[in-house]
Protein backbone atom coordinates (compact mmCIF):
# COMPACT_ATOMS: atom_id res chain seq x y z
CA UNK A 1 0.00 0.00 0.00
CA UNK A 2 0.99 3.56 -0.58
CA UNK A 3 1.20 4.42 3.08
CA UNK A 4 4.30 2.26 3.38
CA UNK A 5 6.12 4.01 0.56
CA UNK A 6 8.55 6.77 1.42
CA UNK A 7 6.81 10.12 0.98
CA UNK A 8 7.87 12.52 -1.68
CA UNK A 9 8.53 16.12 -0.77
CA UNK A 10 5.20 17.38 -2.02
CA UNK A 11 3.30 14.68 -0.16
CA UNK A 12 4.85 15.68 3.12
CA UNK A 13 4.04 19.31 2.33
CA UNK A 14 0.38 18.36 1.85
CA UNK A 15 0.31 17.33 5.50
CA UNK A 16 2.68 19.87 6.93
CA UNK A 17 1.28 23.12 5.52
CA UNK A 18 -2.25 22.82 6.95
CA UNK A 19 -0.84 21.15 10.08
CA UNK A 20 1.49 24.07 10.73
CA UNK A 21 -1.25 26.59 9.96
CA UNK A 22 -3.67 25.06 12.47
CA UNK A 23 -0.99 24.56 15.09
CA UNK A 24 0.00 28.21 14.84
CA UNK A 25 -3.50 29.67 14.53
CA UNK A 26 -5.71 27.31 16.50
CA UNK A 27 -3.62 25.55 19.18
CA UNK A 28 -1.05 28.24 19.95
CA UNK A 29 -3.72 30.95 20.49
CA UNK A 30 -5.33 28.70 23.11
CA UNK A 31 -2.09 28.41 25.00
CA UNK A 32 -1.79 32.18 24.90
CA UNK A 33 -5.35 32.55 26.23
CA UNK A 34 -4.45 30.16 29.04
CA UNK A 35 -1.34 32.17 29.85
CA UNK A 36 -3.09 35.54 29.82
CA UNK A 37 -5.88 34.17 32.02
CA UNK A 38 -3.17 33.79 34.69
CA UNK A 39 -2.03 37.38 34.30
CA UNK A 40 -3.29 40.58 35.88
CA UNK A 41 -5.01 43.42 34.15
CA UNK A 42 -2.82 46.51 33.82
CA UNK A 43 -2.98 49.94 32.29
CA UNK A 44 -0.40 49.33 29.61
CA UNK A 45 0.04 48.09 26.07
CA UNK A 46 -0.76 45.20 25.95
CA UNK A 47 -3.15 45.68 28.91
CA UNK A 48 -1.91 42.85 31.11
CA UNK A 49 1.10 41.88 33.15
CA UNK A 50 3.46 40.00 33.22
CA UNK A 51 4.58 40.11 29.61
CA UNK A 52 6.77 37.25 28.47
CA UNK A 53 10.19 38.73 27.81
CA UNK A 54 12.83 36.39 26.45
CA UNK A 55 15.40 39.16 26.31
CA UNK A 56 15.60 39.15 30.13
CA UNK A 57 16.97 35.60 29.98
CA UNK A 58 16.50 32.89 32.65
CA UNK A 59 15.87 35.40 35.36
CA UNK A 60 13.10 36.97 33.31
CA UNK A 61 11.43 33.60 32.78
CA UNK A 62 11.50 32.85 36.54
CA UNK A 63 10.07 36.26 37.33
CA UNK A 64 7.38 35.64 34.71
CA UNK A 65 6.24 32.37 36.27
CA UNK A 66 6.37 33.83 39.77
CA UNK A 67 4.00 36.60 38.70
CA UNK A 68 1.30 34.26 37.33
CA UNK A 69 -1.70 33.84 39.57
CA UNK A 70 -5.11 32.21 39.73
CA UNK A 71 -6.79 35.42 40.90
CA UNK A 72 -9.02 35.61 37.82
CA UNK A 73 -10.35 32.12 38.43
CA UNK A 74 -11.03 32.93 42.08
CA UNK A 75 -12.91 36.01 40.89
CA UNK A 76 -15.02 33.97 38.45
CA UNK A 77 -15.86 31.45 41.15
CA UNK A 78 -16.82 34.04 43.73
CA UNK A 79 -18.68 36.65 41.67
CA UNK A 80 -22.30 35.63 41.04
CA UNK A 81 -22.34 37.59 37.76
CA UNK A 82 -20.08 35.00 36.13
CA UNK A 83 -21.70 31.98 37.74
CA UNK A 84 -25.19 33.15 36.75
CA UNK A 85 -23.94 33.86 33.26
CA UNK A 86 -22.62 30.31 32.82
CA UNK A 87 -25.81 28.86 34.29
CA UNK A 88 -28.01 30.93 32.01
CA UNK A 89 -25.99 29.93 28.93
CA UNK A 90 -26.16 26.21 29.67
CA UNK A 91 -29.85 26.46 30.57
CA UNK A 92 -30.75 28.34 27.38
CA UNK A 93 -28.65 25.99 25.25
CA UNK A 94 -30.18 22.88 26.85
CA UNK A 95 -33.79 24.09 26.54
CA UNK A 96 -33.39 25.32 22.99
CA UNK A 97 -31.72 22.06 21.95
CA UNK A 98 -34.77 20.26 23.33
CA UNK A 99 -37.14 22.60 21.46
CA UNK A 100 -35.05 22.18 18.30
CA UNK A 101 -35.37 18.40 18.59
CA UNK A 102 -39.14 18.64 19.01
CA UNK A 103 -39.47 21.04 16.07
CA UNK A 104 -36.77 19.55 13.85
CA UNK A 105 -37.71 15.88 14.16
CA UNK A 106 -41.14 16.10 12.51
CA UNK A 107 -39.70 18.21 9.68
CA UNK A 108 -36.76 15.85 9.06
CA UNK A 109 -39.06 12.84 9.32
CA UNK A 110 -41.55 14.35 6.86
CA UNK A 111 -38.81 15.23 4.35
CA UNK A 112 -37.39 11.71 4.55
CA UNK A 113 -40.85 10.30 3.74
CA UNK A 114 -41.42 12.37 0.58
CA UNK A 115 -40.59 11.03 -2.92
CA UNK A 116 -36.85 11.02 -3.68
CA UNK A 117 -36.78 13.88 -6.13
CA UNK A 118 -38.55 16.20 -3.66
CA UNK A 119 -36.08 15.40 -0.92
CA UNK A 120 -33.12 17.14 -2.58
CA UNK A 121 -35.17 20.29 -3.19
CA UNK A 122 -36.56 20.34 0.36
CA UNK A 123 -33.10 19.92 1.88
CA UNK A 124 -31.74 22.79 -0.23
CA UNK A 125 -34.72 24.89 0.93
CA UNK A 126 -33.97 24.02 4.56
CA UNK A 127 -30.29 24.89 4.30
CA UNK A 128 -30.67 28.01 2.16
CA UNK A 129 -31.42 30.44 5.05
CA UNK A 130 -28.17 29.32 6.72
CA UNK A 131 -26.32 30.92 3.79
CA UNK A 132 -27.62 34.36 4.67
CA UNK A 133 -25.88 36.05 7.54
CA UNK A 134 -26.91 35.16 11.09
CA UNK A 135 -26.80 38.87 11.85
CA UNK A 136 -29.36 39.55 9.11
CA UNK A 137 -31.66 36.75 10.21
CA UNK A 138 -31.59 37.98 13.80
CA UNK A 139 -32.12 41.53 12.61
CA UNK A 140 -35.19 40.29 10.71
CA UNK A 141 -36.56 39.06 14.05
CA UNK A 142 -35.82 42.43 15.66
CA UNK A 143 -38.16 43.88 13.05
CA UNK A 144 -40.86 41.31 13.75
CA UNK A 145 -40.65 41.35 17.55
CA UNK A 146 -40.64 45.13 18.01
CA UNK A 147 -43.30 46.62 20.27
CA UNK A 148 -45.35 47.84 17.32
CA UNK A 149 -43.95 45.29 14.90
CA UNK A 150 -45.90 42.91 12.67
CA UNK A 151 -46.25 40.14 15.27
CA UNK A 152 -47.89 42.40 17.83
CA UNK A 153 -50.03 44.04 15.13
CA UNK A 154 -51.26 40.58 14.14
CA UNK A 155 -51.91 39.50 17.73
CA UNK A 156 -53.88 42.68 18.47
CA UNK A 157 -55.80 42.52 15.19
CA UNK A 158 -56.85 38.93 15.95
CA UNK A 159 -57.77 40.04 19.51
CA UNK A 160 -55.52 37.38 20.98
CA UNK A 161 -54.03 40.00 23.28
CA UNK A 162 -55.36 43.40 24.36
CA UNK A 163 -52.03 45.01 25.21
CA UNK A 164 -49.13 44.30 22.86
CA UNK A 165 -46.66 42.18 24.86
CA UNK A 166 -42.96 43.03 25.10
CA UNK A 167 -40.85 40.47 23.23
CA UNK A 168 -37.43 42.06 22.86
CA UNK A 169 -35.03 41.78 25.80
CA UNK A 170 -36.73 38.61 27.04
CA UNK A 171 -35.58 35.01 27.15
CA UNK A 172 -38.50 34.14 24.88
CA UNK A 173 -36.94 36.27 22.16
CA UNK A 174 -33.62 34.46 22.64
CA UNK A 175 -35.36 31.10 22.30
CA UNK A 176 -37.13 32.22 19.12
CA UNK A 177 -33.87 33.49 17.62
CA UNK A 178 -31.87 30.40 18.58
CA UNK A 179 -34.46 27.91 17.33
CA UNK A 180 -34.81 29.87 14.10
CA UNK A 181 -31.06 30.10 13.48
CA UNK A 182 -30.10 26.55 14.38
CA UNK A 183 -33.02 24.66 12.80
CA UNK A 184 -31.01 23.64 9.69
CA UNK A 185 -28.25 22.23 11.93
CA UNK A 186 -30.84 20.02 13.63
CA UNK A 187 -32.81 18.97 10.55
CA UNK A 188 -29.80 17.94 8.44
CA UNK A 189 -28.27 15.23 10.68
CA UNK A 190 -31.74 13.95 11.60
CA UNK A 191 -32.68 13.71 7.93
CA UNK A 192 -29.39 11.94 7.13
CA UNK A 193 -30.22 9.06 9.51
CA UNK A 194 -33.98 8.97 8.88
CA UNK A 195 -33.41 8.82 5.12
CA UNK A 196 -31.35 5.63 5.51
CA UNK A 197 -33.99 4.00 7.70
CA UNK A 198 -35.07 0.66 6.28
CA UNK A 199 -38.81 0.92 5.75
CA UNK A 200 -39.33 -2.83 5.72
CA UNK A 201 -38.61 -2.78 9.46
CA UNK A 202 -41.55 -0.42 9.97
CA UNK A 203 -43.75 -2.58 7.75
CA UNK A 204 -42.72 -5.68 9.67
CA UNK A 205 -43.66 -4.04 12.94
CA UNK A 206 -47.00 -2.90 11.48
CA UNK A 207 -47.72 -6.39 10.08
CA UNK A 208 -47.16 -7.85 13.53
CA UNK A 209 -49.88 -5.54 14.85
CA UNK A 210 -47.78 -2.89 16.49
CA UNK A 211 -49.67 0.40 16.89
CA UNK A 212 -48.13 3.38 15.09
CA UNK A 213 -47.00 5.31 18.14
CA UNK A 214 -45.29 2.21 19.43
CA UNK A 215 -43.54 1.65 16.09
CA UNK A 216 -42.19 5.17 16.33
CA UNK A 217 -41.10 4.72 19.94
CA UNK A 218 -39.57 1.27 19.57
CA UNK A 219 -38.24 1.24 16.00
CA UNK A 220 -37.91 4.67 14.37
CA UNK A 221 -36.58 6.64 17.31
CA UNK A 222 -33.91 4.15 18.45
CA UNK A 223 -32.71 3.71 14.85
CA UNK A 224 -32.35 7.46 14.43
CA UNK A 225 -30.57 8.00 17.75
CA UNK A 226 -27.23 8.78 16.07
CA UNK A 227 -28.90 11.64 14.19
CA UNK A 228 -30.50 12.88 17.41
CA UNK A 229 -27.12 12.93 19.18
CA UNK A 230 -25.32 14.56 16.24
CA UNK A 231 -27.98 17.27 15.87
CA UNK A 232 -28.10 17.93 19.61
CA UNK A 233 -24.31 18.36 19.86
CA UNK A 234 -24.12 20.46 16.69
CA UNK A 235 -26.66 22.85 18.25
CA UNK A 236 -25.86 22.72 21.97
CA UNK A 237 -22.12 23.50 21.78
CA UNK A 238 -22.23 26.72 19.74
CA UNK A 239 -25.45 27.94 21.42
CA UNK A 240 -23.71 27.97 24.84
CA UNK A 241 -21.21 30.50 23.48
CA UNK A 242 -23.64 32.41 21.27
CA UNK A 243 -23.19 36.17 21.19
CA UNK A 244 -25.22 37.81 18.40
CA UNK A 245 -28.60 36.29 19.29
CA UNK A 246 -28.69 37.13 23.03
CA UNK A 247 -27.11 40.52 22.39
CA UNK A 248 -29.65 41.70 19.82
CA UNK A 249 -32.77 39.89 21.07
CA UNK A 250 -32.11 39.32 24.77
CA UNK A 251 -30.64 42.59 25.94
CA UNK A 252 -27.80 42.94 28.41
CA UNK A 253 -29.55 42.68 31.78
CA UNK A 254 -28.66 39.05 32.39
CA UNK A 255 -26.00 38.25 29.81
CA UNK A 256 -25.11 34.87 28.39
CA UNK A 257 -21.46 33.89 28.67
CA UNK A 258 -20.58 35.01 25.14
CA UNK A 259 -21.81 38.49 26.03
CA UNK A 260 -19.85 38.42 29.28
CA UNK A 261 -16.60 37.67 27.43
CA UNK A 262 -17.43 40.42 24.92
CA UNK A 263 -18.17 42.94 27.70
CA UNK A 264 -15.05 42.09 29.72
CA UNK A 265 -13.02 42.52 26.59
CA UNK A 266 -14.53 45.47 24.76
CA UNK A 267 -16.28 47.22 27.67
CA UNK A 268 -14.11 46.71 30.75
CA UNK A 269 -10.90 46.15 28.74
CA UNK A 270 -10.02 43.47 31.27
CA UNK A 271 -8.27 41.02 28.95
CA UNK A 272 -7.09 38.56 31.64
CA UNK A 273 -10.63 38.23 33.03
CA UNK A 274 -12.05 37.71 29.53
CA UNK A 275 -9.39 35.05 28.91
CA UNK A 276 -10.21 33.27 32.19
CA UNK A 277 -13.95 33.28 31.39
CA UNK A 278 -13.10 31.80 27.97
CA UNK A 279 -10.89 29.08 29.49
CA UNK A 280 -13.67 28.02 31.88
CA UNK A 281 -16.12 27.96 28.95
CA UNK A 282 -13.81 25.68 26.95
CA UNK A 283 -13.49 23.39 29.98
CA UNK A 284 -17.30 23.22 30.21
CA UNK A 285 -17.56 22.35 26.53
CA UNK A 286 -14.58 20.05 26.16
CA UNK A 287 -16.51 16.84 26.84
CA UNK A 288 -19.31 17.50 24.30
CA UNK A 289 -16.74 18.76 21.77
CA UNK A 290 -14.70 15.53 22.07
CA UNK A 291 -17.81 13.38 21.65
CA UNK A 292 -18.86 15.45 18.64
CA UNK A 293 -15.37 15.21 17.08
CA UNK A 294 -15.20 11.48 17.50
CA UNK A 295 -18.59 10.93 15.89
CA UNK A 296 -18.06 13.43 13.06
CA UNK A 297 -14.73 11.89 12.15
CA UNK A 298 -16.19 8.40 12.08
CA UNK A 299 -19.17 9.57 10.00
CA UNK A 300 -17.02 11.15 7.28
CA UNK A 301 -14.68 8.19 7.06
CA UNK A 302 -17.40 5.56 6.97
CA UNK A 303 -19.07 7.02 3.84
CA UNK B 1 -44.53 6.48 -5.78
CA UNK B 2 -44.82 7.16 -2.09
CA UNK B 3 -47.75 9.21 -0.94
CA UNK B 4 -47.09 12.12 1.36
CA UNK B 5 -49.43 12.11 4.32
CA UNK B 6 -51.24 15.30 5.32
CA UNK B 7 -49.41 15.47 8.64
CA UNK B 8 -46.01 15.26 6.95
CA UNK B 9 -47.01 17.85 4.37
CA UNK B 10 -48.13 20.18 7.16
CA UNK B 11 -44.84 19.69 9.03
CA UNK B 12 -42.86 20.61 5.92
CA UNK B 13 -45.08 23.58 5.07
CA UNK B 14 -44.92 25.02 8.59
CA UNK B 15 -41.16 24.43 8.75
CA UNK B 16 -40.48 26.17 5.43
CA UNK B 17 -42.82 29.06 6.32
CA UNK B 18 -41.05 29.51 9.67
CA UNK B 19 -37.67 29.62 7.92
CA UNK B 20 -38.65 32.05 5.16
CA UNK B 21 -41.36 34.33 6.56
CA UNK B 22 -38.97 36.51 8.62
CA UNK B 23 -36.73 37.08 5.59
CA UNK B 24 -39.73 37.86 3.37
CA UNK B 25 -41.04 40.35 5.95
CA UNK B 26 -37.60 42.00 6.11
CA UNK B 27 -37.52 42.43 2.33
CA UNK B 28 -41.09 43.82 2.27
CA UNK B 29 -40.26 46.34 5.00
CA UNK B 30 -37.19 47.48 3.08
CA UNK B 31 -39.63 48.87 0.49
CA UNK B 32 -41.71 50.70 3.10
CA UNK B 33 -41.76 54.42 2.34
CA UNK B 34 -42.35 55.28 6.00
CA UNK B 35 -39.51 55.54 8.52
CA UNK B 36 -41.70 53.94 11.18
CA UNK B 37 -42.01 50.20 11.10
CA UNK B 38 -45.58 50.24 12.39
CA UNK B 39 -46.82 52.50 9.60
CA UNK B 40 -47.03 51.25 6.05
CA UNK B 41 -46.29 54.30 3.89
CA UNK B 42 -46.63 52.61 0.52
CA UNK B 43 -44.02 51.02 -1.72
CA UNK B 44 -40.83 52.95 -2.28
CA UNK B 45 -37.19 52.39 -3.14
CA UNK B 46 -36.20 55.42 -1.05
CA UNK B 47 -33.94 53.50 1.35
CA UNK B 48 -32.06 51.85 -1.49
CA UNK B 49 -31.47 55.31 -2.96
CA UNK B 50 -30.15 56.66 0.32
CA UNK B 51 -27.85 53.68 0.61
CA UNK B 52 -26.09 54.61 -2.61
CA UNK B 53 -24.86 57.82 -1.00
CA UNK B 54 -23.94 56.18 2.33
CA UNK B 55 -20.14 56.14 1.97
CA UNK B 56 -19.28 54.22 5.21
CA UNK B 57 -21.63 51.38 4.26
CA UNK B 58 -20.27 51.19 0.71
CA UNK B 59 -16.67 51.22 1.99
CA UNK B 60 -17.47 48.46 4.48
CA UNK B 61 -19.14 46.40 1.77
CA UNK B 62 -16.09 46.76 -0.46
CA UNK B 63 -13.76 45.67 2.36
CA UNK B 64 -15.99 42.69 3.17
CA UNK B 65 -16.02 41.49 -0.44
CA UNK B 66 -12.23 41.76 -0.78
CA UNK B 67 -11.82 40.00 2.55
CA UNK B 68 -14.16 37.18 1.53
CA UNK B 69 -12.35 36.69 -1.80
CA UNK B 70 -8.93 36.49 -0.13
CA UNK B 71 -9.89 34.30 2.81
CA UNK B 72 -12.15 31.95 0.81
CA UNK B 73 -9.33 31.30 -1.68
CA UNK B 74 -6.71 30.72 1.01
CA UNK B 75 -9.11 28.55 3.02
CA UNK B 76 -9.95 26.46 -0.05
CA UNK B 77 -6.27 25.73 -0.77
CA UNK B 78 -5.40 24.92 2.86
CA UNK B 79 -8.60 22.99 3.45
CA UNK B 80 -8.16 20.89 0.32
CA UNK B 81 -4.59 20.02 1.35
CA UNK B 82 -5.85 18.98 4.79
CA UNK B 83 -8.61 16.90 3.20
CA UNK B 84 -6.08 15.11 0.99
CA UNK B 85 -3.92 14.42 4.02
CA UNK B 86 -6.84 12.98 6.01
CA UNK B 87 -8.40 10.99 3.17
CA UNK B 88 -5.35 9.64 1.33
CA UNK B 89 -2.36 9.37 3.63
CA UNK B 90 -3.53 6.58 5.90
CA UNK B 91 -2.61 6.73 9.54
CA UNK B 92 0.33 9.12 9.56
CA UNK B 93 1.92 10.25 12.79
CA UNK B 94 -0.05 12.98 14.52
CA UNK B 95 -3.18 12.23 12.49
CA UNK B 96 -5.44 12.22 15.53
CA UNK B 97 -4.30 15.66 16.64
CA UNK B 98 -4.61 16.86 13.06
CA UNK B 99 -8.19 15.61 12.79
CA UNK B 100 -8.98 17.13 16.18
CA UNK B 101 -7.70 20.51 14.97
CA UNK B 102 -9.97 20.23 11.92
CA UNK B 103 -13.16 19.23 13.75
CA UNK B 104 -12.93 21.36 16.90
CA UNK B 105 -13.18 24.78 15.18
CA UNK B 106 -16.43 23.68 13.49
CA UNK B 107 -18.34 23.88 16.76
CA UNK B 108 -16.07 26.18 18.76
CA UNK B 109 -18.02 29.26 19.93
CA UNK B 110 -16.91 32.23 17.84
CA UNK B 111 -16.14 34.43 20.86
CA UNK B 112 -13.43 31.98 21.87
CA UNK B 113 -11.91 31.70 18.39
CA UNK B 114 -11.98 35.48 18.03
CA UNK B 115 -10.51 36.22 21.45
CA UNK B 116 -7.73 33.64 21.12
CA UNK B 117 -6.69 34.83 17.65
CA UNK B 118 -6.64 38.43 18.81
CA UNK B 119 -4.41 37.56 21.77
CA UNK B 120 -2.09 35.75 19.36
CA UNK B 121 -1.89 38.80 17.10
CA UNK B 122 -1.16 41.00 20.11
CA UNK B 123 1.49 38.58 21.36
CA UNK B 124 3.38 38.68 18.06
CA UNK B 125 2.77 42.45 17.82
CA UNK B 126 1.03 42.21 14.44
CA UNK B 127 -0.66 45.37 13.17
CA UNK B 128 -4.35 44.63 13.29
CA UNK B 129 -6.40 45.33 10.19
CA UNK B 130 -7.42 43.71 6.92
CA UNK B 131 -4.79 40.97 6.99
CA UNK B 132 -5.38 39.83 10.57
CA UNK B 133 -9.09 39.42 9.81
CA UNK B 134 -8.20 37.59 6.57
CA UNK B 135 -5.97 35.15 8.49
CA UNK B 136 -8.66 34.63 11.13
CA UNK B 137 -11.36 33.96 8.52
CA UNK B 138 -9.06 31.61 6.62
CA UNK B 139 -8.48 29.59 9.77
CA UNK B 140 -12.19 29.38 10.60
CA UNK B 141 -13.31 28.54 7.04
CA UNK B 142 -10.61 26.02 6.10
CA UNK B 143 -12.04 23.44 8.48
CA UNK B 144 -15.43 23.60 6.74
CA UNK B 145 -13.63 23.24 3.39
CA UNK B 146 -11.78 20.17 4.68
CA UNK B 147 -14.94 18.40 5.78
CA UNK B 148 -16.71 19.02 2.46
CA UNK B 149 -13.74 18.01 0.27
CA UNK B 150 -12.84 15.06 2.48
CA UNK B 151 -16.30 13.51 2.18
CA UNK B 152 -16.01 13.85 -1.60
CA UNK B 153 -12.54 12.24 -1.60
CA UNK B 154 -13.74 9.36 0.55
CA UNK B 155 -16.69 8.90 -1.80
CA UNK B 156 -14.85 8.39 -5.08
CA UNK B 157 -13.07 5.38 -6.50
CA UNK B 158 -9.44 5.41 -5.39
CA UNK B 159 -8.48 2.94 -8.14
CA UNK B 160 -8.65 5.81 -10.66
CA UNK B 161 -5.75 7.50 -8.89
CA UNK B 162 -3.89 4.21 -8.53
CA UNK B 163 -4.29 3.53 -12.25
CA UNK B 164 -2.73 6.92 -13.09
CA UNK B 165 0.16 6.25 -10.72
CA UNK B 166 0.68 2.74 -12.12
CA UNK B 167 0.90 4.26 -15.61
CA UNK B 168 3.76 6.40 -14.36
CA UNK B 169 2.09 9.70 -13.44
CA UNK B 170 3.78 11.54 -10.60
CA UNK B 171 1.63 12.25 -7.51
CA UNK B 172 1.45 15.89 -8.54
CA UNK B 173 0.36 15.06 -12.09
CA UNK B 174 -2.16 12.55 -10.75
CA UNK B 175 -3.65 15.20 -8.52
CA UNK B 176 -4.14 17.74 -11.32
CA UNK B 177 -5.17 15.25 -14.03
CA UNK B 178 -7.39 12.88 -12.03
CA UNK B 179 -8.18 13.95 -8.49
CA UNK B 180 -8.84 17.66 -8.89
CA UNK B 181 -11.31 17.34 -11.81
CA UNK B 182 -13.25 14.74 -9.83
CA UNK B 183 -13.45 16.75 -6.61
CA UNK B 184 -13.93 20.10 -8.37
CA UNK B 185 -17.67 20.42 -7.60
CA UNK B 186 -16.94 19.88 -3.89
CA UNK B 187 -14.01 22.32 -4.00
CA UNK B 188 -16.20 24.94 -5.69
CA UNK B 189 -19.00 24.43 -3.15
CA UNK B 190 -16.46 24.68 -0.34
CA UNK B 191 -15.08 27.94 -1.76
CA UNK B 192 -18.58 29.37 -1.84
CA UNK B 193 -19.27 28.32 1.73
CA UNK B 194 -15.97 29.87 2.84
CA UNK B 195 -16.88 33.07 0.99
CA UNK B 196 -20.30 33.21 2.67
CA UNK B 197 -18.83 32.47 6.12
CA UNK B 198 -16.35 35.32 5.75
CA UNK B 199 -18.95 37.73 4.39
CA UNK B 200 -21.30 36.93 7.29
CA UNK B 201 -18.94 36.87 10.23
CA UNK B 202 -19.35 39.51 12.91
CA UNK B 203 -17.77 38.11 16.05
CA UNK B 204 -14.35 36.95 14.85
CA UNK B 205 -13.93 40.06 12.70
CA UNK B 206 -14.81 42.33 15.64
CA UNK B 207 -12.04 40.83 17.74
CA UNK B 208 -9.33 40.70 15.10
CA UNK B 209 -9.95 43.89 13.14
CA UNK B 210 -8.11 47.17 13.48
CA UNK B 211 -8.40 50.73 12.26
CA UNK B 212 -9.50 51.09 8.64
CA UNK B 213 -10.87 47.56 8.35
CA UNK B 214 -14.53 47.88 9.35
CA UNK B 215 -16.39 45.04 7.65
CA UNK B 216 -20.02 45.21 6.56
CA UNK B 217 -21.34 43.05 9.44
CA UNK B 218 -19.46 45.20 11.99
CA UNK B 219 -20.98 48.31 10.39
CA UNK B 220 -24.48 46.80 10.32
CA UNK B 221 -24.14 45.60 13.91
CA UNK B 222 -23.15 49.03 15.20
CA UNK B 223 -26.18 50.51 13.41
CA UNK B 224 -28.81 47.97 14.46
CA UNK B 225 -27.72 47.54 18.10
CA UNK B 226 -29.86 50.51 19.01
CA UNK B 227 -32.90 49.48 17.03
CA UNK B 228 -34.41 48.83 13.63
CA UNK B 229 -33.48 51.24 10.84
CA UNK B 230 -35.03 51.30 7.36
CA UNK B 231 -31.66 51.78 5.62
CA UNK B 232 -30.44 48.60 7.31
CA UNK B 233 -33.51 46.75 6.00
CA UNK B 234 -32.35 47.72 2.53
CA UNK B 235 -28.72 46.63 3.09
CA UNK B 236 -29.82 43.31 4.53
CA UNK B 237 -32.28 42.72 1.67
CA UNK B 238 -29.53 43.29 -0.89
CA UNK B 239 -27.28 40.80 0.93
CA UNK B 240 -30.10 38.25 1.05
CA UNK B 241 -30.69 38.76 -2.67
CA UNK B 242 -27.03 38.36 -3.60
CA UNK B 243 -26.64 35.20 -1.51
CA UNK B 244 -29.92 33.76 -2.78
CA UNK B 245 -29.00 34.25 -6.44
CA UNK B 246 -25.48 32.89 -5.89
CA UNK B 247 -26.63 29.75 -4.08
CA UNK B 248 -29.38 28.98 -6.60
CA UNK B 249 -26.97 29.54 -9.50
CA UNK B 250 -24.39 27.31 -7.86
CA UNK B 251 -26.82 24.46 -7.20
CA UNK B 252 -28.11 24.66 -10.79
CA UNK B 253 -24.51 24.57 -12.00
CA UNK B 254 -23.72 21.59 -9.81
CA UNK B 255 -26.84 19.85 -11.09
CA UNK B 256 -25.91 20.54 -14.73
CA UNK B 257 -22.33 19.32 -14.37
CA UNK B 258 -23.52 16.38 -12.27
CA UNK B 259 -26.10 15.45 -14.89
CA UNK B 260 -23.52 15.74 -17.64
CA UNK B 261 -21.18 13.42 -15.78
CA UNK B 262 -23.94 10.92 -15.14
CA UNK B 263 -24.83 10.98 -18.83
CA UNK B 264 -21.22 10.37 -19.84
CA UNK B 265 -20.91 7.50 -17.38
CA UNK B 266 -23.76 5.66 -19.08
CA UNK B 267 -22.80 4.74 -22.64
Amino acid sequence: MRRNQPRSLWQSLVVRIPYAWLAALFVLPFLIVLKISLSQSAIARPPYTPVFDLAAGWHGIRAFFAALSFDNYVLIGSDPIYVLSYLKSVEIAAFSTLILLLVGYPIAYAIARTPRRWQAVLIVLTVLPFWTSLLIRIYAWMNILQRDGPLNQLLVALSIVKEPPVWLSTNTAIFIGVVYSYLPFMVLPLYATLEKLDESLLEAAADLGCPRWKIFWQVTLPLSSSGVIAGALLCFIPIVGEFVIPDLLGGSRSPMIGQTIWMEFFGNKDWPAAAAVAVVLVCLLVAPILVYQHRAMRAVERD
Amino acid sequence: MRKVSAVNLAAIAVGIAFLYLPIVILVIYSFNASRLVAVWGGWSTRWYGELMSDVPILDAAFISIRLALVSASAATILGTLAALALARFGRFRGRLLFAAMIYAPLVMPEVITGLSLLLLFVAVAADRGFWTVAIAHTTMAMCFVTVIVQSRLVGFDISLEEAAMDLGATPLATFFAVTLPLILPAVAAAWMLAFALSLDDLVIASFTTGPGATTLPIRIYSEVRLGVKPEMNAVCSIMVGVVGVAVIAASLLAKLSGGERAARAQP
